[in-house]
């Protein structure tokens, strides 16, 4: 538009569009739920329910052997913490359990073990569920680490069985020494967290207004469409940085998550990512004017590809290059690895140059895809 | 500005064109010139479709013209919209309120938005609150409102500066005669008192009758253009007041007069019938006296559409319909019995009793919020009563078979059947809602297609028709099942006078054939057509009898009130009167 | 009864009409659950396809050699720098140019030749603990195989116990096995409860839902003609994504397609049934779709989609039991890899029998009695 006198910010205006946007945002529970009780209700789902860490799994051993050799390895495994241990007699009646699905494993001692261990051709069969590939991945490492520690202390005894290996393998995770995965999902949690006040609560501001028609008399003022914008975000700008303080306290002091980075670099880079965020929420409100479509999309946008494309639960390491580029468009992969890396890792200028240079740029984008959708005219 | 155009606004050849998906782009002006003068009320009337409010939002800068010129305060609209947004106040026809802020609220947030600073307010706001008698609400949330309030705080909220032109977008649709007469007293008072300039898109005629210019649209094109005085000498010596001799009912006398190619418009009026002739001599009918009458806006608009179209105002809007075997007019299928509805500490409806017989078209009258659409929901069945008792067709719906709801036909005060989904697909879904099937379904959605003027439509989806088909598609499909009661719940709210005149010409025919008709509505001149009506205010029942009757309970020394307008109004202020001096006393 | 029916139809076929007519819901409807399967297909894995890392060898023997060029010749260990000081470690990890740091110490060949044992010493990136350990168990494998060879080159003695791993259902252990059967569930929910959540909603806020109140038509027959079309539309999304993983990803199917089906009727039931509970309890639908994300969210991530139920506490473990999509992951996941039968399956059966005769009746309720 040629207008003579492009309109010059008013702060009076601005303040009396955020006021009402956050009246509006006041009043409605539904909002409230969303911006503040969802985030609590994901916080505890985080930081307790969901877990990478076995621990208890059901697992039948099947041992017809009757010597003292044999029930020290049964032992072994009823000591370990990673496993419930049913003790059964026969094989078959472990493939039902199996089956069922009532033990993810099954180790099998011959009836002859002691005796074959006394010949050197002793098996043990250690038979997983592998349909959670990961978890039996890691089940099979703890049942041969049941083993070892068994035979370990039989070499300390004299009894070896087997060549001393060679090589040992001393393995430090770096960041994460505890190695719980809480430590890598409460970053995580954040960037869901701020995705889905941003996205999903904006997604439906400005729809609404064009569904109720409310736009049309807000048009005819001296309003200019930066302020109207700004009104918009200002007030769930609010929201997230609450549901970002509740994440922060979370993760301090009921989840106990080291923050090795500067906490005022969480925050700022937080508040970009969510300006982000807010703005892609907003940009599908103004496009499509339409307050179920544009939910919709923001879903689809936004929050499943920052629980799925992220890199925050799946490494992206290993996805096919077309999937990568996506991810590599996408703002929250950026965001948590800077988060992951703040948290557990510390300051790392490089990266975190990087990651601020990429949101930095989402964000002006957003902004201007915003401007030219949001005109002050019908139709 | 040109010192030789004192013009506020001035229109040349305005062109606005919209595309449509699939189908010709509509045009919703053609080539349209007008010019509007300072300190003056202009207003845009027309049908259905006429281009009234493309015609506002154009002037306000809310789209661009495709072709012509438009001149606002000496600014060009399409390349200054801005400037002439900080100088205009606009009222959309949703009014525009945030329905989740308070009175309040709303005030304060266009206030700022305009600029205004606390002098200017603490002079405005008692002005306002003066003019539209909100001050006892402003804490209230905007949504729970009636509509003539809501309409009167779109209105505050354009005024809470002194904006050079004021436009509003049908602003009395949906709302009561009271609430109507307070609204045009505040805007003639600005114009009178301020000098405002005001253009105004109306479908109420007596409101254009008020203004200085009036302008006549119809689908796009300007039919006619003038002062009301000129406009209405057109119709001078062709309205006359019809009256029968015989003890014929004016509603059925004016279904006759308007069914005949030589009157251009009837409507019943105070007893009579006001007709409209195509010639300057009476009809020699038999039985019937014709007295000339001053015309009225609404003789020249019927003329004026008459000429252009050429169509009779009611044409083909008789139902074809197969009498009902039972013909006992004196059965009564609705009895309401001391019935109240509460929601919490607030009394909606309050032991109201009425009875209806069968074939009867009975008449809810009542200002917003009187508790009319209450009413409704309850005989409907979708309402529990609090307490009474109500009948209808010998059940409570609410407690009936669900059989027992094949027995009403109901249309919602808001178009309420399928937008996304198309005219037929709608006629069938409710067709087999209603249990009819196969060559009996097809049967009645041939006949729906066809008494409701709906065959070139069928395919559109419902939700894209223009008003005046949506009305008529939603009344369609409450007949589908040939329903012995039927409720319609301000059946003719925003719609234009030829939609009104079709839509009773139908329910007339319905009656004759022994359907009961419920019916709300505020155009006052509707009660007419009712054999009789009820006025309502605050929920409690204050009149009931014929049109007759009413006016006369309302009348002065014996004289029966002039119009069914006044009747209404005399009877809600002598009853709001009353309920203060009992406040008063108590 | 046979009205009942008429009526019922009469309403599906509507919602039919309503859901599928325009061009742009039926694109909405399909490309999102094609696309999210194919996308999440290849990303939702935890297995890596590549490990780069970065190479300390501080001792420069032919042991070592020997290790690094089995590392190379593996085919996942990409080596993407050489370190000459420890002090690079820290640069190298926390830039994330490398997930591992394999630091071979001076005195590797010495110790392996003298007995004592030689350490690769690895350091991972542990800010996702996760792929760090599955690195790590990479490089565990390959200082198996590496024993195993030198062993065998100097004839050392056999050991006296072997260990045989076997995994049942899915042999090469894929993490993809999992993830994409339990899409079947996951992804045709979403919709399936946004649509659901919808209906009653949108016809309430758009005053349509009076209109077919009036109508002869009962709550009950509402209940079900408003739940059968979403059923429709969740199942044959779920098809769509059960082919995609059968012949896109190739995972092969092992049970009976009357059982999965079977169990997926059930759940989608479920899921439609918190759906028009929800809806039925709104009054706007901005309302119904907020309520629905608040619920969706934990019930997605309490599902055992991303991480299993069995490792959470009790009394989450107890929470999941009200989720539809715990029993349905378990259930596609079963039936798909394992072949399990019907008999095996009862106890994810039941539940969502449950859930859906407590939810539908209670929509049936609020129908009526929610005043709006």
């Amino acid at each position: 538009m040629s207008d003579v006198h492009p309109p010059r910010l008013s702060w009076r205006r601005l303040r009396a569009l955020t006021v009402k946007e956050t009246r509006q945002l006041l009043r409605d529970k539904s909002n409230l739920m969303v911006g503040l009780f969802l985030p609590f209700v994901l916080i505890l789902v985080f930081g307790y329910g969901l877990s990478f860490d076995i621990t208890n799994a059901p697992v039948a051993i099947v041992s017809q052997d009757t010597s003292p050799t044999a029930k020290d390895v049964v032992s072994g495994f009823h000591l370990s913490p990673y496993f419930t241990v049913t003790q059964l007699n026969s094989m078959a009646e472990a493939q039902s359990l199996m089956r069922a699905g009532k033990v993810e494993a099954i180790v099998y001692l011959q009836s002859d073990f002691s005796r074959r261990l006394a010949a050197s051709d002793a098996t043990i069969q250690v038979l997983v569920n592998g349909v959670d590939a990961n978890r039996a991945r890691v089940l099979e490492g703890f049942a041969q680490g049941a083993i070892a520690q068994w035979s370990n202390k039989r070499a300390v005894s004299g009894a070896s069985m087997a060549p001393a290996p060679a090589v040992r393998l001393e393995t430090r995770l770096w960041f994460n020494e505890a190695n719980t995965s809480t430590h890598f999902l409460v970053p995580g949690l954040i960037v869901l967290i701020m995705t889905l006040n941003g996205a999903l609560l904006t997604s439906l501001v400005m729809a609404r207004e064009w569904e109720r028609g409310t736009l049309e008399s807000l048009f005819v003022t001296p309003i200019n469409t930066g302020e109207l914008i700004a009104s918009k975000l200002i007030p769930y700008f609010g929201v997230g940085l609450a549901g970002l303080t509740m994440c922060l306290l979370a993760g301090k002091f009921m989840f106990f998550v080291p923050i090795r980075g500067s906490l005022l670099l969480i925050v700022l880079i937080s508040m970009l990512y969510l300006l982000v965020s807010l703005s892609l929420g907003l940009l599908i409100s103004a496009a499509t004017k339409n307050q179920f479509l544009a939910s919709q999309i923001a879903l689809i946008t936004s929050f499943l590809p920052a629980l799925m494309l992220s890199g925050f639960i799946f490494d992206l390491r290993s996805v096919p290059a077309i999937v990568r580029a996506i991810s590599t468009v996408l703002p929250p992969t950026y965001y948590v690895e800077a988060l992951q890396t703040l948290f557990l890792a510390g300051n790392v200028p490089g990266l975190l140059i990087k990651d601020t240079a990429v949101l930095l740029t989402a964000a002006v984008v957003l902004f201007v895809l915003i401007r030219i959708n949001t005109k002050k005219q019908l139709v | 500005m040109n010192a030789a155009d004192d013009f506020i606004v001035r229109g040349d050849n305005l062109t606005k064109r919209f595309e449509r998906p699939k189908l010709d782009p509509v045009t919703a002006l053609n080539r349209v010139s007008f010019g509007a003068r300072p300190g003056a009320l202009i207003a845009l009337v027309g049908p259905d479709g006429a281009g009234k409010t493309t015609l506002l939002r154009l002037t306000a800068g809310l789209m661009r013209a495709d072709e012509g010129t438009l001149t606002v305060l000496g600014l060009d609209a399409a390349k200054q919209p801005q400037a002439i947004q900080d100088r205009i106040s606009y009222m959309p026809q949703r009014f525009g309120l945030y329905e989740d802020l308070s009175v309040q609220e709303n005030l304060d947030l266009y206030a700022d938005l305009h600029g205004v600073g606390p002098e200017q307010r603490a002079e405005r706001y008692p002005r306002l609150m003066e003019m539209t008698a909100l001050a006892p609400f402003l804490d209230r949330l905007a949504g729970k409102l009636s509509g003539g309030m809501k309409q009167k705080l779109g209105l505050a909220c354009t005024l809470v500066r002194s904006p050079e032109l004021l436009l509003l977008d049908e602003p009395t649709v949906g709302v009561d005669p009271l609430s109507r007469r307070e609204l045009w007293d505040i805007v003639s008072g600005l114009v009178e008192n301020e000098g405002l300039s005001v253009i105004v898109s109306t479908s109420y005629m007596d409101e254009a009758e008020r203004c200085a210019h009036v302008v006549v649209l119809h689908e796009g094109n300007v039919l006619a253009n003038g002062t009301p005085k000129e406009l209405m000498s057109r119709a001078t010596g062709h309205s006359f007041l019809a009256m029968s001799q015989r003890e014929t009912p004016a509603r059925k006398l004016q279904a006759d007069l308007i069914d005949r190619p030589d009157v251009i418009d009837a409507v019943p009026h105070g007893g009579q019938v006001r007709v409209v002739l195509g010639d300057r001599e009476p009809l020699s009918l038999q039985d019937v006296t014709f007295e000339p009458t001053p015309p009225i806006l609404e003789d020249s608009l019927m003329m004026l559409l008459r000429h252009k179209t050429d169509e009779q105002p009611a044409a083909n809007a008789a139902l074809e319909l197969s009498k009902k075997a039972s013909q006992d007019h004196s059965e009564v299928v609705i009895e309401v019995h001391d019935l109240v509805r509460k929601f919490g500490d607030f009394t909606a409806v309050n032991r109201t009793s009425f009875e209806v017989k069968r074939g009867e078209v009975f008449g809810l009258l009542g200002p917003n919020g009187a508790g009319k659409t209450t009413t409704f929901r309850m005989l409907c069945g979708l309402l529990p009563a609090t307490s009474g008792t109500l009948k209808v067709a010998g059940a409570d719906l609410r407690r009936a078979r669900a059989e027992a709801r094949q027995n009403i036909g109901y249309v919602a005060q808001k178009f309420s059947l399928y937008g996304d989904i198309s005219v037929l697909e709608n006629l069938q879904f409710f067709a087999g809602a209603y249990g009819l099937r196969n060559s009996r379904a097809a049967q009645r959605i041939e006949w729906a297609l066809d008494n409701f003027e709906l065959k070139e439509r069928v395919t559109s989806t419902a939700g894209s028709l223009p008003g005046g088909f949506q009305r008529r598609l939603a009344m369609a499909a409450a007949l589908l099942h040939e329903p012995a009661i039927v409720f319609l719940d301000e059946p003719t709210s925003g719609a234009d006078p030829l939609a009104r005149r079709e839509f009773w010409r139908r329910i007339g025919s319905l009656a004759d054939h022994g359907t009961t008709i419920v019916v709300t509505t505020h155009f006052m001149e509707e009660a007419e057509y009712c054999d009789r009506i009820m006025i309502q205010d605050a929920g409690t029942m204050l009149a009931i009898g014929t049109p007759e009757e009413v006016r006369r309970q309302a009348g002065s020394g014996g004289e029966p009130a002039h119009s069914m307008e006044d009747a209404f109004i005399g009877i809600v202020e002598q009853a709001r009167e009353r309920a203060q001096r009992q406040d008063h006393a108590a | 009864m046979n009205a009942t029916l008429h009526r019922i139809a009469i309403l599906i076929r509507k919602e039919l009409i309503a859901i599928l007519k325009d061009p742009r819901s039926r694109l909405v409807l399909v490309m999102p659950v094609v696309l999210q399967s194919l996308l999440f297909g290849y990303a939702a894995t935890f297995d890596l396809n590549e490990v780069p890392y970065a190479l300390l060898d501080t001792d420069r023997s032919n042991a070592s050699t020997q290790f690094v060029t089995l590392l190379d010749g593996s085919g996942v260990f990409d080596r993407v720098a050489n370190l000459s000081s420890a002090k690079e470690i820290g640069e190298t990890i926390g830039k994330k140019r490398a997930l591992l740091v394999i630091h071979l110490p001076a005195d590797f060949e010495r110790n392996i030749i003298s007995g004592r044992g030689g350490v690769v010493q690895v350091i991972a990136d542990g800010r996702n603990s996760n792929t760090g350990n599955v690195a790590a168990s990479y490089v565990t494998a390959a200082v198996d195989r590496f024993n195993a060879q030198w062993n065998e080159l100097r004839g050392g003695p056999t050991p006296a116990l072997r260990i045989e791993t076997r995994a049942w259902y899915n042999p090469n252990l894929e993490t993809r096995w999992a993830m994409i059967p339990s899409l079947i569930g996951a992804l045709s929910m979403l919709q399936v409860l946004m649509l659901s959540a919808l209906s009653v909603a949108r016809e309430r806020e758009q005053g349509t839902f009076d209109q077919l109140l009036v109508t002869p038509l009962r709550p009950t027959e509402i209940m079900v003609g408003k739940a059968v079309p979403p059923i429709l539309i969740g199942l044959v999304q779920s098809s769509i994504i059960f082919l995609i993983a059968r012949f896109w990803f190739g995972i092969p199917f092992q049970g009976s397609l009357f059982t999965l089906y079977s169990g997926l009727l059930l759940f989608t039931t479920a899921a439609v049934g918190i759906g028009l509970a929800l809806s039925a309890f709104s009054k706007t639908m901005q309302q119904a779709m907020l309520y629905t994300f608040v619920l969706l969210m934990p019930m997605m991530l309490l599902s055992g989609l991303t991480s299993a139920i069995s490792n959470m506490p009790p009394a989450m473990q107890y929470l999941t039991y009200a989720n539809p999509l715990r029993y349905a992951i378990d259930l596609v996941r079963r039936v798909y890899l394992e072949g399990a039968s019907f008999g095996y399956l009862l106890h994810d059966m039941w539940p969502l029998v449950v859930i859906a005769l407590v939810t539908l009746p209670a929509a049936v309720w609020l129908f009526r009695h929610r005043l709006v």
